[in-house]
């Protein structure tokens, strides 16, 4: 992809493909019979926001839960901060470390406070002091809108509240990408723009992202690239210009008069 | 020679139950270190670990507790170890009730949302911290009301340790019993002090369930 050489959102310079954060070279993974990701083949670049698209049950999730292997792939490489991702647990460590994920159903620990939820990992992973963490973890829930929520659990929370205290959550490990996985399809209509608010927010910070989601207007405005995905494969990319305006495939054509017909 | 039941007897009894208490205690905290071990590992993603502890569970669960105990207390002889009464009802007890507290357990720990453990990986947290501040904090909740009403269960089955000859409440109510020649008021009396200690812990257990089931926040 010509990628570096074009316009982007904001006007920020498009990040160089010299720095590439995610790599996923002929990623295949089924389950049983069922082969749910055909050769994949997708590099994020540092800085670079990615939307996923696609209907229901074409290997999104799966897409992105084996980045961080949630689910394991078993043919084909993934490399993520130039760790590549084998059978060992170093490297699995090494790569949970640096990627953050954001689930639909928010995930949150019900028995921690919103603070002890983003406590949690930077002391018990990479060992930080309690103080360190208290810190870094208001500053994040201030990041997010919603310090004055620290001590309560998660329960007393609203639906959009919880996914921005997920959002600290996560970034409290100080992760160099975020996996988003339909981080507003939980939600009460009034509660996504919220959420979208905080992604955006992260966008303009620079984090590398990428993010399942049929928010077709966060598409537009956020994502350097639109990836449609269907049946396991990787049917079409382009900016979100391309692929709004110009779509390429019947399929993603026939996506996106269902899901824009909404 | 036959004595009437009197206070002396009936105080007999009640000096007896001490032992079934301390068996019980001891056959609960046992039970529940080596349950926790046997809970775990039928929860693992190793799978020899997960065949050994599910054909533990069955070994246990699929013999009568007596056998159990007979197993250890003449076992132990066979292979030269002179094993008291006391010290073989602690041991086959420990073993039967940790099987029955890894199972119900088992069972508390899958009843963690799989979210919870995708989030505290996705988190890097590894296996023990993801276990110790996520997931078993969580099954304690879950766990409390069939774990106090098990141990009604373990009070109940130390009765066993009476046939070798463990002195508790059963075996002091058959002592009793051959001295005075009146077992129903001696059986009586034996299953009424069961009784009294079983059915505040039935109570409980029931409370605790209900307020565990009732909506959380
Ligand atoms: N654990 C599993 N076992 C068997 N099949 C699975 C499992 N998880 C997912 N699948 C199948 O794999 C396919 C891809 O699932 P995936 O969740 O990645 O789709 P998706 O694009 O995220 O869908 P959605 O939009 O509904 O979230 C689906 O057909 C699904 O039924
Ligand atoms: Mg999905």
């Amino acid at each position: 992809m010509a990628l570096a050489t074009e316009p982007t959102r904001d006007g920020v310079a498009p990040p160089m493909s010299a720095d590439v954060v995610i790599r996923m070279e002929g990623v295949q993974k089924w389950y049983d019979q069922f082969q749910v990701l055909k050769d994949i083949d997708l590099e994020v670049h540092r800085g670079e926001r990615i939307v996923i698209c696609g209907p229901s049950g074409s290997g999104k999730s799966t897409l992105i839960r084996c980045i961080n292997q949630l689910e394991r792939h078993q043919k084909g490489r993934i490399t993520v901060n130039g760790v590549e991702l084998g059978p060992h647990h170093r490297q699995l460590d090494m790569v949970r470390r640096e990627v953050g994920m954001v689930f639909q159903s928010f995930n949150l620990f019900p028995h921690l406070t919103v603070l002890e939820n983003c406590m949690l990992a930077p002391m018990k992973v990479r060992g930080t002091t309690k103080a360190e963490a208290k810190a870094t973890a208001l500053r994040y829930l201030e990041r997010v809108r919603i310090p004055e929520q620290a001590e309560k659990y998660p329960g007393q929370l609203s639906g959009g509240q919880q996914q921005r205290v997920a959002i600290a959550r996560s970034l409290c490990m100080n992760p160099k990408v975020m996996l988003f996985d339909e981080p507003t399809s939980a939600l009460d209509p009034e509660m996504v723009k919220e959420v979208l608010d905080t992604m955006i927010g992260l966008a303009e910070d620079g984090m590398t992202m990428l993010c399942v989601t049929h928010e077709m207007g966060f598409a537009k405005s956020v994502a350097h690239r639109v990836i449609f995905m269907d049946r396991g494969e990787i049917v079409e990319q382009n900016t979100p210009e391309e692929f709004f305006t110009a779509p390429k495939s019947e399929r993603t054509r026939s996506f996106l008069g269902q899901i824009l017909a909404h | 020679m036959i004595r009437a039941f009197g206070y002396n007897e009936f105080l007999f009894l009640l000096s007896a139950v001490q032992w079934t208490l301390m068996l019980s205690v001891i056959a609960f905290i046992g039970g529940g270190i080596v349950g926790l071990v046997v809970a775990l590992g039928r929860t693992s993603d190793v799978k020899p670990l997960r065949w050994l502890s599910t054909g533990y569970i069955q070994i246990f669960q699929g013999t009568p507790l007596l056998m159990q105990l007979f197993l250890v207390f003449f076992g132990a002889t066979v292979i030269g170890i002179d094993m008291s009464p006391w010290v073989a009802a602690a041991v086959g007890l420990t073993l039967n009730t940790s099987a029955f507290l890894g199972e119900i357990w088992r069972g508390c720990i899958q009843s963690v949302p799989r979210g919870q453990w995708e989030a505290a990986s996705s988190l890097g947290l590894r296996y023990p911290g993801l276990m110790r501040y996520v997931i078993l904090p969580q099954a304690v909740k879950v766990a409390v009301p069939p774990t106090v009403g098990y141990l009604v269960q373990v009070i109940k089955g130390t009765s066993l340790a009476a046939i070798i000859g463990f002195v508790e409440l059963t075996r002091a109510g058959q002592i009793v019993n051959n001295a005075t020649f009146q077992p129903f008021l001696v059986f009586g009396i034996v299953a009424a002090i069961y009784f009294a200690l079983c059915w505040p812990l039935s109570l409980l257990s029931q409370r605790l369930e209900a307020r565990y089931a009732a909506p959380s926040r």
